[in-house]
């Protein structure tokens, strides 16, 4: 459905580009509906989300359990290419995922890791504490962070160790501005 | 006020994450989709992507191997037997400036950063259906319009020339398609 045919598509050429128009393809699948209309998709699918909530404490656990193997990967083998890429994958589920299942903390740390695997400019030269506070803190928090008192520390705990980590790289990337504005830029991307 | 009719509309889902793809899942069923593709990987998406044709796609950035830039681009190749104009949405924890251009550069239609809501994502899904951009094709880019408004109070450099007054008459895609039919 998605596809127009070729006829449907108007190509203005210019010195520099082209410019592409086509027939909305997708506009058969809008509907025109009035305001009493009571249907909420967003409200229905925050319903299903809550009603997997149920899991997401097992899932947390997997992904705090893959983090913890390739940081254990790295401290065998080294900062191969390969082991270098997965701690960063597992860093960065944790840091996509862990707010949607309950340990915003988790996320947090998670990104502090992903910006060190980042912006250091030698893995190999980071002090290795860096890392295991890093990945100690998220299974510390996603195996004990069924109290309410214990939110408050695992906060405290992911600014501090966020802090840390962005001494540590602003000082390694004092030569280096292009990684330096990275590390100080904030996200421009809203989450809704 | 408008809704989608998600019953008829085809999703493909990339995400090697398995838990990331049973939400997408779960919130674009909650939706009312009826069809969701799901592939944990660059390659195997881009395969099905041929095969079921579909209308919208939604991916993940960080994959091992094929990752969802790589996708993007290679969904984005203006002579390919494909669809080269499908809605994507990347769907990801990346979210500094440099990577959000990059993503836009590879031709990707909307950026969602994870962690990922329901309101987020029907938005998206919302802006592609009922707000698709004309598409762009220079010697470096082909994808949508990466400008989402126009200023008139704009002061930098013209980058596009020939806007108004200097079109050139050459052969556009659309008489190259009609040729060859």
């Amino acid at each position: 459905m998605a596809k127009n045919s070729p006829r449907d598509i108007e190509v203005k050429a210019f010195a520099t580009h082209q410019l592409i128009t086509q027939p909305n393809p997708l506009r058969k699948v809008l509907r025109r509906v009035g305001e009493k209309d009571m249907d909420d998709p967003v409200g229905r699918a925050e319903q299903a989300l809550a009603g997997l909530s149920g899991e997401f404490k097992d899932w947390m656990a997997v992904e705090a359990g893959r983090l913890a193997a390739a940081y254990a990967a790295v401290q065998t083998d080294g900062f191969t290419r390969e082991a270098r890429d997965e701690l960063f994958r597992a860093a960065h589920d944790i840091k996509g995922d862990a707010a949607t299942f309950g340990y915003p903390s988790a996320a947090v740390i998670a990104e502090s890791l992903c910006r060190v695997i980042e912006h250091a400019p030698d893995l190999a030269r980071v002090p290795s504490e860096l890392f295991s506070h890093h990945v100690n803190a998220i299974q510390a928090i996603v195996h004990e962070n069924t109290k309410l008192d214990s939110l408050s520390v695992s906060s405290e705990l992911s600014r501090r160790l966020r802090s840390v980590a962005d001494d540590y790289l602003a000082h390694v990337n004092r030569d280096r501005p292009e990684h330096l504005e990275a590390i100080l830029a904030p996200s421009i991307v809203p989450g809704e | 006020m408008f809704r989608i009719d998600f019953n008829k509309l085809r999703f493909l889902v990339c995400d090697d994450n398995p838990h990331m793809r049973r939400i997408l899942r779960t919130l674009l069923h909650s939706f009312g989709a009826r069809e969701v593709y799901e592939a944990e990987d660059g390659a195997t998406a881009l395969e099905m992507y041929s095969h079921y044709v579909p209308d919208i796609v939604i991916t993940d950035w960080a994959m091992p191997i094929f990752d969802g830039l790589e996708l993007a681009q290679m969904i984005r190749q203006p002579e390919s037997k494909g669809n080269p104009y499908a809605p994507i949405i990347m769907l990801t924890g990346h979210s500094e400036k440099r990577r959000v251009t990059v993503a836009r550069d590879a031709g990707v239609t909307e950026f969602l950063a994870k962690p990922i809501s329901a309101k987020g994502l029907y938005q998206r899904i919302l802006n592609v259906v009922a707000n698709p951009r004309p598409f762009i094709k220079t010697k470096t880019y082909f994808g949508p319009d990466r400008r989402r408004n126009t200023s008139s109070a704009y002061m930098g450099p013209e980058r596009r020339v020939g806007e108004k007054h200097e079109v050139l008459q050459q052969p556009s895609l659309l008489d190259k398609a009609r040729s060859s039919i």
